[in-house]
């Protein structure tokens, strides 16, 4: 026991410092008595040597402390047995060969299911778990960058106290007098502050807790919450309930101010039905989209229609088509003035396809809108049939509201102990809360954090949270499927799950020991499954899902005598309009210090490295505003500076911030980028507020964007038609465009591609612009970081870029988005001009970069018509950082300074799966290669395999008359190819 | 045979047409080994000596041939047998892309043999040569021209020959040691 | 040499070497410039200048290998910036040295003799300095020596069908040959020196370089065959050499860069520059050493009527790529002829068509041409708009070509000045040492145009 504490000595000592100043630490700890104590443990013979005699000794001893804490600590196993995925090889882990292992990862009232790539123990990539309804192998932004926050070198490695390194025995010491007295007065003074609560075995900790004390409270608070949806549907439907979509089953689609494609893990399963809806020839019709929101989104962006209207008018227009359609109790609200028009084609629509559309309403709009959802779904039957309702987890919880009481206890001097886990209030409460201030009223503050963020600088005890890939536990989807989330490594860091902070406070005596968070997990699951539970546990371990959990529906019906009541809507009053959103990058500021995240161009801005507060090009112009111009917001007396952005198909008079920036405290990348909205962010109009005053101050800000120019300049870049158009001739996408050289219009002799022809169909109407694909691609490659300076140079590293583009009015435009990869061309000009040969053709049509030869002349760029090359203009990579190499592919090369780099085709899985496929002596087969992007895509729109094949799915879709390739003209003859964009517009509003 | 106590006899002249009469009466006196000196090149004189090197020209064209040959060989030989690679899907053999590097190789090579040939053809570099041995011959490089017939001329004998020398009235005469 | 044999031609123009000169005059006069013991204090301040200059290109140069070429302005798309502008800019002004040497000598224009000597050695050190770019312009210059074919255990060879392949042979070439040019130009001269210096230092250095000349009717027989020879084979290789380069944009498949008519406008372009250089050079070293009885306004006059010619050579190929780009009826050719006249670059590109089309018409005019100020400031005007016009051709083809998303900017950074100021540096220090220690004119060369050179026939 004592050796043990020796460890905990060292291990604090050790993990001093960030990653930069690892080894270092790491020499001075050599030569300590901690030392001395860790290395008896492991390596008795230098003990016997004897410590600090000469300098073989001092060398051993290096090496030793240097094996202990370094890399070989860090890809240590988890003690616990883990279950691979696919069947784990009889010798346990060879060599080279990466493992797969299921598990989950949780956000806002969802999860990803995930099966994690292992190399010798080190969890590398994250891929989709294909069995999990809500993934169905898709993944987003967060999940595919939530691997670099494992390995984070600024993640907090220490339990602190008042700036002190503390040992966590001297935390339990205080936590268990706390608790004592506490026991006393049936725990009155405890409150614990979690974020919205998804696991099934915490849920069951704190019923346990509470059943013990009382009077503890416990508060789910996170600043994205489902407050309006539950008090909508408590309204409409009498009952707490919470719903998901089914858009496979809906011809008509209508959101509110709804990102229902956006990134999050609720948007994976709603994005694969929807594109599974766009493919023309498909079982069903296409589906039509209406979309009607204050700031473009990568929804909105598909829609059909798109509405630009302000957030707080979004009400009016939802009532109106609540009469259209006759929902219960809804009166005729006035005509929707300028939408009449949408409204009349949206409630033709709806009405003439019962039962199978689905109306949705996003988290931003008021419980009025929500409900009046609720009721048109009633109305046009789609309760129960593309609309799922269910009993929302523990309960549902108004946040807000909560969060209110907890600020008037503290005020009320009422309580004693407050543990906040993971959640950020200090930053994410709302400002009238005054939370920073109100928090040091409290007399004992304990926080379990991933980052000493700005909650933890307020708290007595900072507590190091562990990674969801370095912890048990488990999670539950808003569908009810529950994941078991299995660590994938040992923790990096000596940190501690919430299931073992509970129940730490839970013990009786202080000398017993705190369980593991794999025994409270393992016993909760154990008393939910009776039989043979180590079967069950295997399996569900294997499977990434806890069988019979999925999608238990929660059937309502009209003839309970309940009568549905509107929520009452709240006045807005008028003047500008502000709207605040999560951040498509950094969502509510928890990925602030993920640099993969920050440098993701984002979806519809492009911007990296920075939020700005989006405005319409019409009010720009009335505010005589300009992109960079830093101006003040103003709102109930708050105020922000902020860079203005001006984005085409912005609702006029209304600014939308993202939130999650102006971190003053979480890590390097985190501090200092951004501005933070939740400055003006009140509980009272937490999502839309009126009011807001705009004052220039003068000064301008640079912004970091990867996309200067955003018309195609009337160039065939993306091609599209109407669903109509292109069933009455196909060919009207060809002519589009120049038409393509034949094979034959060349001077020099084809070359032929015998074997396989390795090609890449992207079908535009699927994409929709989410960006998975570019961080999937970051983590597979080993693609470097380079920051705002040089991202501002246009220095950026991605190998796959999106491009968007907006077509047509700059109020109303129609937004496309692009992804560009290497094209892989057969006659390619990059490589004709490369002096030295650095870059080739294989005999399966790959363009090869050969990073050793190539002596970076950039003639390969200045000729790609495509301009899809990289350029390592410094030394990019990062080869100091310890931890973060830890995350690198080991099958791709981590590039240096002065060579060119782009897109492989992920070379490396195409010769993973040959090297497969002739040890069983066979051919690859169709479907057997996903290069990363693809395998993120939710959307399946990136397709990728034999081109020589004809029964390949990548054959097929380029037999597809909307095939068509990026300047084909030029005669590169590309090996991506592109699917036009189709649209399905409603014919009635197409007339007008 | 047996070598003569001196180089041979020096006459200086004061302009080139006096150097280039001089150089004419020498061969009509029956002269032949002799060499004239001059600041500049003169037409005239080397035609006076009979002096005729054709050969200069032929070294020339072979230079030019083998850089020519050896630049496509070598473009040939590593594109198509040593290394062969699918560039931008373009034959090994891209003939028409050779087409620079061989005029290169052609231009540098005869370039070369031109320069070498010459300096070779004239025994240069010759560090030491005994017509330096008379002080007035440095004027050579300036504004003086010079006529020595040598003395392994069957005909030269130092009284003859100095006699001839004076009736050309130089500037000058002297003997040139070894 | 040919010239002798020539009658001088009677005409009205100002004579190519003033009247009264004589074999010593003439040699005294030019070999006093480099055996004077004082040197003058003017060189000394000009070569201090120089040289501090040449020390910021080191500078940089070190910056540049210590940190990347991140240090530049460059990105992606405009891979390209201001290093391989100033190498064609200076490659370009190293075409006037060889062609006056070359093919003004074939052409038996005897005028070019007195500025062939320095025109060359401009040349030299024009190449020098464009030499260093497409090494130091490398991402990782150290493995520059890998554009070479040479037998490496790698066993790899450069792409001969990349035009950077054949730039790499046509300027090492290109200085070599005009190194042999120069040096065999001066071997006579280097023995003027060892028999005039009256310095031991002197006799030695110059009586090594010499390597033994010493004036022999046949030595000089071979010796012009030789320089004869020389000037036919430089001839081609100067017109290739530009050729070449041009061929680096003509070759890729830009909008702006892949247009047939690049190499003869490049040639002419860089004659253009070089004679601009040349002038730029001739008129403050006449003034200064007192030679304007050997560089008369005869030969600026009629550099200024090359110039005049290969200006308008350059017109007429700017007018030629705006007018295929509207007969191509090519969108992309369309587009970037616009974007240059409109774009972000148009202050650059109107700048160019000033100074390299509309001032330089001023040289129609006689009193223009015989006004040593004016041709001064306008072969000024003319190196500036060559430089811009490489400029906009590397620059504002790069920044906007096919897909709009990937349209970026471009702007030189500090470190690209300092290079291209650096250079400058460069090659004027190796100009001073060129002055200071070998005849600046040819005087073998100059000899041979006094009257007395000629063979008066006298019968036997």
């Amino acid at each position: 026991m004592s050796g043990a504490l020796d460890i905990e000595a060292i291990r604090r000592r050790l993990a001093t410092g960030d990653g930069r100043r690892f080894w270092r630490s790491l020499e001075e700890a050599a030569g300590t008595p901690e030392l001395a104590a860790l290395l008896e443990q492991d390596f008795p013979r230098q003990v016997a040597a004897g410590l600090g005699v000469g300098r073989r000794q001092f060398l051993q001893l290096m090496g030793a402390s240097l094996a202990l804490a370094g890399l070989g600590a860090c890809t240590r196993q988890p003690q616990q047995e883990i279950v691979p995925y696919a069947k784990a090889p009889e010798d346990g882990i060879v060599p080279g060969e990466p493992l797969f292992f299921a598990t989950a990862m949780p956000l806002d009232t969802g999860v990803y299911g995930l099966l994690a790539e292992s190399h010798m123990g080190r969890p590398t990539k994250l891929e989709g778990n294909p069995e999990h309804p809500a993934s169905l192998g898709g993944t987003d932004v967060f999940a595919q960058a939530s691997v670099l926050g494992l390995y984070d070198p600024d993640r907090s490695q220490v339990v602190r106290s008042a700036g002190e390194i503390r040992p966590w025995s001297a935390f339990f010491q205080t936590l268990h007098a706390a608790m004592q007295t506490q026991r006393t007065k049936d725990g009155v003074g405890i409150r614990i502050l979690t974020e919205t609560l998804t696991s099934t075995t915490l849920h069951d900790q704190i019923i346990a807790f509470n059943s013990e004390l009382h009077s503890a409270r416990w508060i789910e608070y996170e600043p994205i919450n489902r407050d309006n949806a539950l008090l909508g549907l408590q309204a409409a439907i009498g009952t707490d309930a919470a719903f998901y979509n089914r858009l496979e089953g809906a011809d008509v689609i209508v959101a509110f101010d709804a990102d229902l494609l956006g990134s999050g893990p609720n948007a994976l399963r709603d994005t694969r039905a929807f594109s599974g809806r766009r493919r023309p020839g498909g079982r069903k019709p296409m589906s039509r989209l209406y979309v009607a929101e204050p700031m473009p989104t990568v929804t909105g962006a598909k829609a059909d229609h798109r509405l630009a209207v302000r957030a707080g008018d979004v009400e009016a227009i939802a009532r109106a088509v609540a009469a259209g359609v006759g929902a219960y109790g809804v009166t005729a609200a006035a005509a929707a003035g300028p939408h009449a028009q949408w409204v009349e084609a949206v409630v033709k629509d709806l009405t003439a396809k019962r039962n199978s559309t689905v109306v949705v309403a996003g988290p931003a709009q008021p419980p009025a809108v929500h409900a009046l959802v609720a009721l048109i779904n009633d109305a046009v039957g789609n309760t129960n049939a593309t609309v799922a309702n269910v009993r929302p987890f523990a309960g549902g919880r108004e946040q807000v509201a909560a969060l209110g009481k907890l600020v008037e206890d503290i005020d009320a001097g009422k309580v004693d102990l407050l543990i906040i886990a993971e959640s950020n209030p200090v930053l994410t409460a709302p400002v009238d809360f005054r939370f920073a201030e109100r928090l040091q009223k409290v007399p004992l503050r304990i926080r379990l954090g991933l980052y000493e963020d700005e909650t933890s600088r307020l708290c007595h005890w900072h507590l190091p949270a562990v990674h969801y890939l370095e912890s048990w536990s488990d999670v539950r989807g808003i569908d009810g499927t529950t994941s078991i989330i299995q660590p994938l490594i040992a923790p990096l860091y000596d940190g501690k799950t919430v299931h073992e902070l509970l129940a730490a406070c839970m013990r009786k005596d202080e000398s017993d020991r705190v369980p593991t968070s794999y025994e409270i997990v393992r016993d909760y699951w154990s008393r939910q499954r009776a039989g043979d539970s180590t079967a069950f546990w295997r399996r569900a371990l294997h499977d990434g899902i806890v069988e019979g959990t999925t999608g238990a529906a929660l059937r309502v019906d009209r003839d309970v005598e309940y009568l549905p009541k509107m929520a009452e809507s709240i006045p807005l009053g008028d003047g500008l309009e502000i709207t605040f959103r999560p951040d498509p990058a950094v969502y509510d500021g928890r990925f602030a210090n993920n640099a993969w995240l920050q440098e993701l161009p984002r979806p519809m801005t492009k911007l990296t490295w920075d939020n700005a507060a989006c405005i319409a090009p019409v009010t720009a112009e009335r505010l005589g505003l300009a992109s960079g111009d830093v101006v003040e917001l103003r709102l109930e007396g708050r105020a922000v500076r902020a860079p203005i952005w001006i984005v085409p198909g912005h609702a006029p008079e209304a600014v939308t911030v993202h939130l999650g920036y102006g971190r003053e405290h979480g890590g390097r990348v985190a501090e200092g980028v951004g501005f933070n909205a939740y400055a003006i962010r009140s509980s009272t109009a937490p999502w839309i507020a009126r009011g807001l005053q705009i004052h220039k101050t003068g000064e301008h800000h640079e912004f970091a964007t990867t996309q200067h120019h955003h018309d195609m300049e009337g160039r065939d870049v993306v091609r599209g038609a109407t669903i109509a158009e292109y069933q009455r001739d196909p060919k009207v996408i060809r002519e589009q465009g120049e038409e393509a050289p034949g094979a034959g219009e060349t001077l020099y002799p084809p070359v032929r591609y015998d074997g396989y022809a390795w090609g890449m169909a992207i079908d535009l109407n699927a994409c929709t612009g989410c960006s998975a694909c570019v961080i999937a691609c970051q983590a597979e490659n080993n693609i470097a970081v380079v920051g705002k300076d040089q991202v501002s140079r246009g220095r950026e590293m991605h190998w796959i870029r999106v491009d968007r583009y907006f077509e047509g009015s700059a109020d109303t435009p129609a937004i496309h988005h692009q992804p560009v990869p290497c094209m892989h061309c057969e006659d390619a000009p990059c490589e004709v001009v490369c002096p030295v040969n650095a870059t080739t053709h294989s005999n399966e049509g790959l363009n090869q970069m050969v990073y050793n030869r190539c002596v970076g002349t950039r003639y390969c760029s200045n000729n790609c018509p495509y301009k899809v090359r990289r350029f390592n203009f410094y030394l990019y990579s990062d080869w100091s950082t310890e931890s973060l190499k830890l995350q690198r592919n080991p099958d791709v090369t981590v590039r240096s300074r002065g060579v060119m780099e782009k897109c492989t085709y992920c070379v490396q899985r195409i010769q993973y799966a040959k090297i497969k496929a002739e040890e069983d002596d066979r051919t690859v087969r169709d479907g057997e290669i996903t290069p990363a992007c693809a395998q993120a895509c939710p959307a399946e729109a990136i397709v990728f395999g034999n081109q020589n094949d004809p029964e390949s799915r990548v054959a097929k879709l380029k037999a597809e008359p909307r095939n068509y390739g990026l300047l084909a003209e030029l005669n590169t003859r590309p090996r991506t190819t592109y699917l036009a964009e189709l649209r399905n517009p409603s014919p009635d509003l197409e007339k007008a | 045979m047996r070598r003569p106590p001196i180089y041979g006899m020096l006459a200086e002249f004061d302009t080139p047409t006096q150097l280039v009469t001089a150089v004419r009466k020498a061969r009509a006196e029956g002269y032949r080994v002799m060499d004239a000196y001059s600041p500049f090149p003169i037409e005239e004189l080397h035609e006076a000596l009979h002096f005729h090197d054709r050969r200069l020209p032929l070294i020339v064209l072979i230079g030019g041939i083998a850089g020519g040959l050896g630049g496509y060989l070598l473009e040939y030989w590593t594109s198509v047998i040593a290394y062969p690679l699918n560039v931008g899907g373009r034959p090994l053999h891209s003939w028409p892309a050779f087409i620079p590097v061989t005029f290169e190789t052609t231009v540098l090579c005869a370039a070369l043999a031109a320069v070498l040939g010459m300096l070779a053809l004239n025994g240069l570099p010759m560090p030491y040569h005994p017509v330096f041995n008379v002080p007035r011959f440095a004027l050579a490089t300036r504004d003086q021209f010079f006529l020595c017939i040598e003395a392994i001329d069957p005909h030269f004998d130092r009284e003859i020959t100095r006699r001839f020398l004076q009736r050309l009235d130089p500037l000058s005469i002297s003997e040139v040691e070894h | 040499m040919t010239s002798p044999v020539l009658k001088p031609r009677e005409d009205r123009r100002p004579p190519i070497i003033a009247p009264g000169h004589t074999f010593e005059t003439v040699t005294d006069r030019i070999s006093r410039v480099v055996l004077r013991k004082k040197t003058p204090r003017g060189w000394i301040v000009g070569f201090a200048l120089s040289f501090a200059l040449m020390m910021v290109l080191f500078y940089t140069i070190g910056a540049l290998l210590i940190r990347g070429i991140g240090l530049w302005g460059i990105n992606i798309p405009v891979g390209w910036g201001f290093a391989i502008v100033t190498f064609v800019w200076w490659i370009g002004i190293g075409h006037a040295g060889t062609l006056i040497s070359a093919i003004l000598l074939l052409l038996r224009q005897e005028w070019r003799t007195s500025i062939n000597r320095f025109a060359e050695a401009m040349t030299l050190f024009a190449v020098a300095c464009a030499g260093i770019y497409p090494v130091m312009h490398l991402g990782r210059p150290w493995l520059a020596y890998w554009l070479f074919p040479y037998p490496n255990t790698m066993g790899m060879w450069p792409n001969f069908r990349s035009p950077l392949i054949w730039d790499v042979f046509a300027v090492s070439t290109y200085l070599t040959v005009s190194l042999m040019f120069w040096y065999v130009g001066l071997i006579p001269d280097l023995a003027t020196l060892r028999d005039r210096s009256d310095s031991r230092i002197g006799r030695t250095v110059y009586g090594m370089l010499a390597i033994g000349w010493r004036g022999s009717a046949k030595h000089w027989h071979r010796y012009e065959t030789a320089y004869l020879l020389l000037a036919g084979l430089a001839t081609p290789l100067v017109v290739s050499v530009h050729t070449i380069v041009s061929f680096d944009f003509a070759v890729s498949m830009l909008p702006g860069w892949h247009a047939t008519i690049f190499p003869p406008y490049f040639v002419a372009g860089a004659i253009y520059s070089g004679f601009a250089m040349v002038m730029t050079l001739a008129i403050p070293i006449r003034r200064f050493y007192g030679l304007e009885d050997f560089i008369t306004m005869r030969h600026l006059d009629n550099m200024a009527r090359v110039m005049l010619a290969t200006g308008l050579i350059v017109a007429y190929g700017y007018a030629m790529e705006t007018f295929m780009a509207w007969y191509g009826g090519n969108p992309y050719e369309e587009f970037l002829i616009l974007n240059r006249f409109t774009g972000p670059y148009r202050l650059q590109y109107w700048l160019l068509i000033t100074c390299n089309v509309i001032l330089p018409q001023v040289l129609w005019l006689k009193p223009i041409r015989m006004n040593v100020a004016a041709l001064f400031i306008m072969s000024l005007v003319v190196n500036v708009g060559m430089w811009l016009e490489r400029y906009i051709i590397v620059v504002v083809s790069l920044h906007r070509d096919f897909l709009p998303s990937s349209w970026g900017i471009y702007a030189g950074s500090v470190y690209d000045w300092s290079m291209l100021f650096g250079s400058m540096g460069l090659f004027l220090t190796l100009l001073f040492l060129f002055v200071r220690f070998l005849p600046m004119i040819s005087i073998f060369e100059m000899r041979t145009l006094v009257p007395e050179a000629e063979v008066k026939e006298e019968p036997l």
